[in-house]
């Protein structure tokens, strides 16, 4: 009966098939059956594009695949990871530093993807860490985190980490103004004394790595979002601010009093020019930048203690405020470069600024009085357009190749599309629910590849199997290659997503590596092969120089370990094919596991609290004879007269 | 059923064959495969792998060092001179083997396990698969070079 029914129904399927040959497949409709297969990508196919999408609140950074909506490696960034040894191993703990020293976790943001005249490269990926200001990069080659740098001045790092045309810049703005430096200091007088930092972080084209190159120190408002120039405004950096009431309490009433807030254009290359000309002032700090490097396969720390920064007020033409209505949050500029658009989150209109007026405004100094030395332009001269009540709670704008904007509706739960220069709205969708951020793969760039929107949810509610009170945040993934959208499917997210970047695969997938090579490896305590493994005392430090390989450690017999000892494991695998890894555990270890990569070093410490003998084993499935990768570890009492010994088959 | 089933697999097909777009794809061919092993010629088992044939000349001495140096790096977790260890004792390993089935087995284990009979023989004897070290053509020619001078 079933078999009858199905294959009635596959009859049925193919009938429909066969009409729709040859005709376009954006129909739609709930009668297509199209959606389903725009988003089917066949076992063993790629997806077409790499998404990363932040963790919110987990502090990493996830990699999906679209259109499938397939997760693929959630790379640990700001938060420890026991899985793969994040912040536990001696090698990666670096990462993890800051002057308020070794912080496990974070608030990640919002990841943006390095760019060359405008266009994704496929190079880095940067995240920034909210709450104790940080800002990280990914290596695209290994998708591991190889640099971390603190944010010095800054609290609560959150108009961060978008990147300028050319990666010259990342920059990181600072959400909470606060003294600085920092004092003790009545919170009411807050008004005034209060600072907010935007922070320049250069980034070198070959290696990547970034540096502080200048803060400008701005008065005490409220820094949200941020947006470089693109094209013709390139040079520029603009940013929403709110809290310009300079409250410091019951903010959201004593924040939302004036009818309008700022966006501020910051004029960067004016910027360059103020610092070569030594018009900065240099500040004591004292703030950790983290480097991992691939050919040790290990993190360092360096303290840098000052930090240079500009002052608007003695800066002419480095900084204007362009009057946006209502707290603007989302903060985006077009690919064109000519129209940034402020959304009042408070306001019914999204505001659109722009450039080219702005620009006049700022030649023919049609200014409306200043805050704190800083020119306010005038909300009419600066004005591009406004898109007449389209939602409410505008957040976030993306903009495709054809010239549309799209921005997301929080109250209203609906993505809206409308059209550059007319600001008429073409299209409105719901999401499922509140939804946040959104992203097209290029969509804060010069080259957007305008063919999926994904809106990034943070509410579920009834969309999924309840899992309890504490329900998973979402994507939702619409097709935007018609005239209208259309939703074509939703998944769940990791932590709660704030913002994401993609772009197509062919940018990523020809460089990805595979190993790490053997004969590159610099680690202190490598072993390149069995004839190099020991183990060594240093008074109770025990440093174990391990190999494993297909499938066994060498040694996996140790003995004259002693309770109390700290025993260092600094395990290689030897391995030079792709995806063999090898897992490394140790009973009562109270770190984590190691996952380490062929032509790998990892290292963790073992503390032994009993004697006894102590097994340790693989953890990651590597092959037939994986079960019996293992070994002992013999452990005696304080004092014993145990030599040191380790062997792999009696030799 | 079956009739159904093959008149919906007829459709299928005419389907694709009228969607000039959609070129359906080169799945793996459904006839059943010959054998998996390829045959090899008579008495001569060089394998399968990037390597037809091997030029030998006098032994070079140069060749021997970088040899032996890759093989210490690469080889020495799993293969012991004398003794059998994970892997077999490789003292007369030129002897036993063609110089080209001996590197297409350090170039292309996978291969040589799915498609050669006296490969997937080693691995029932000896149940660990031999690891692809990613070595270079010239530094498997290397390997096989110090092989030369061992007995």
């Amino acid at each position: 009966m079933k078999k009858t029914i199905f294959s009635i129904t596959a009859i049925a399927a193919l009938a429909i098939g066969m009409i729709g040959c040859g005709a376009k497949k954006d129909g739609g409709g709930a009668m297509s059956g199209s959606n389903a297969e725009k988003v089917y990508v066949a076992p063993g196919e790629h997806d077409e594009f790499y998404a990363f999408i932040s963790g919110g609140f987990s502090g990493q950074l996830a990699v999906y695949g679209l259109p499938s909506g397939r997760l693929f490696k959630v790379i640990p960034v700001f938060s420890q990871d026991p899985e793969k040894a994040y912040g536990y191993s001696e090698e990666t703990k670096p990462l993890l530093e800051t002057s308020y020293g070794f912080i496990p976790w974070d608030d990640a943001h919002h990841p943006d993807l390095s760019q060359t005249k405008g266009v994704i490269d496929g190079r880095w990926c940067f995240i920034n860490g909210n709450n104790t200001p940080r800002i990280a990069r990914i290596d695209l080659k290994t998708f591991e985190t190889v640099e971390t740098i603190e944010i010095p001045n800054s609290a609560g790092n959150h108009s961060s980490s978008y990147v300028t045309d050319n990666t010259e810049y990342v920059v990181a703005g600072t959400r909470f103004a606060v003294p600085v430096p920092q004092r003790d200091m009545p919170i009411s007088e807050y008004k005034g004394n209060f600072k907010g930092a935007l922070s320049f972080l250069a980034v070198d084209p070959t290696s990547g790595e970034m540096d502080i190159a200048f803060q400008i120190m701005m008065p005490g408002f409220d820094y949200d979002k941020a947006h470089p120039g693109r094209g013709k405004s390139h040079g520029w950096f603009f940013f929403t601010t709110y809290n310009t009431e300079e409250a410091n309490s019951l903010m959201e009433v004593n924040s939302s009093q004036n009818d309008k807030d700022f966006i501020a254009a910051v004029n960067w290359k004016k910027a360059e020019e103020y610092m070569a000309a030594g018009k900065f002032k240099t500040m004591p700090a004292n703030y950790a930048h983290n480097i991992y490097s691939d050919r040790t396969h290990s993190a360092t720390t360096t303290w840098k203690k000052e930090v240079k920064v500009l002052n608007p007020a003695e800066c002419p033409g480095l900084v204007y405020f362009l009057p946006t209505p209502k707290s603007p949050h989302g903060c985006d500029v077009d690919p064109s470069g000519e129209y940034i658009v402020g959304s009042g989150k408070l306001s019914a209109n999204v505001t659109v600024h722009s450039f080219t007026k702005m620009l006049d405004a700022i030649k023919n100094e049609k200014y409306d009085g200043e805050a704190y030395g800083i020119p306010i332009l005038k909300f009419e001269d600066v004005l591009g357009g406004t898109v007449v009540q389209p939602g409410l709670g505008p957040l976030h704008t993306e903009f495709d190749d054809k010239g549309n904007a799209y921005t997301t509706f929080f109250i209203s739960s609906e993505v809206v599309k409308w059209k550059l220069g007319t600001w008429e709205v073409l299209d409105r969708k719901p999401t499922y629910y509140s939804v946040g951020h959104l992203m097209i793969p290029g969509g804060n760039s010069q080259k957007p590849w305008g063919k999926y929107l994904l809106a990034m949810n943070k509410i579920t509610k009834d969309r999924y199997l309840p899992t309890g009170p504490e329900l998973c945040q979402s994507a939702q993934l619409y097709d935007i290659s018609g005239d209208k959208m259309e939703l074509l499917s939703d998944f769940p997210t990791i932590g709660e997503p704030h913002y994401a970047a993609a772009c197509p695969a062919d940018l990523i997938k020809p460089n990805s590596q595979k190993i790490y090579k053997l004969e590159k490896n610099e680690h202190p305590w490598v072993a390149k092969s069995e004839k190099e493994t020991k183990v060594t005392r240093k008074g109770n430090e025990v440093h174990v120089q391990m190999t494993m390989i297909r499938s066994h450690f060498s040694p996996d017999n140790i003995e004259g370990v002693k309770v109390g000892d700290k025993v260092y494991f600094h395990v290689t695998n030897l391995e030079q094919d792709f995806d063999v890894p090898h897992g490394f555990a140790m009973i009562g270890a109270n770190t984590s596991e190691l996952l380490i990569m062929p032509g790998q070093t990892e290292t963790i410490v073992w503390e032994p609290k009993r004697v006894g003998v102590w097994p340790m084993y693989c953890t990651d499935f590597c092959s037939a004879l994986h079960q019996e990768m293992q070994g002992y570890v013999r452990v005696s009492p304080v004092g014993s007269s145990t030599q040191l010994s380790w062997s792999l088959d009696g030799e | 059923m079956k009739t159904i089933n093959l008149i919906v697999a007829a459709a299928m097909l005419v389907m694709f064959a009228s969607c000039g777009g959609d070129e359906p794809k080169q799945e793996g061919s459904a006839a059943a495969p010959e054998s998996m092993v390829k045959k090899e010629a008579p008495g001569k088992d060089l394998g399968v792998g990037p390597i037809k044939s091997v030029e030998l000349g006098e032994i070079d001495p140069a060749l021997v060092a970088t040899g032996l140096a890759t093989f210490e790096a690469k080889c020495t977790a799993c293969h012991k001179m004398g003794k059998r260890f994970v892997g077999p004792d490789l003292t007369d390993v030129y002897d036993r083997r063609e110089p080209e089935w001996i590197m297409n087995m350090i170039l292309d284990p996978e291969l040589m396990v799915k498609e050669n009979e006296a490969a997937r023989q080693l691995l029932m004897e000896y149940s660990a698969p031999m690891a692809n070290q990613n070595l270079t053509e010239e530094e498997a020619r290397g390997v096989l070079e110090y092989f030369r001078t061992l007995k």
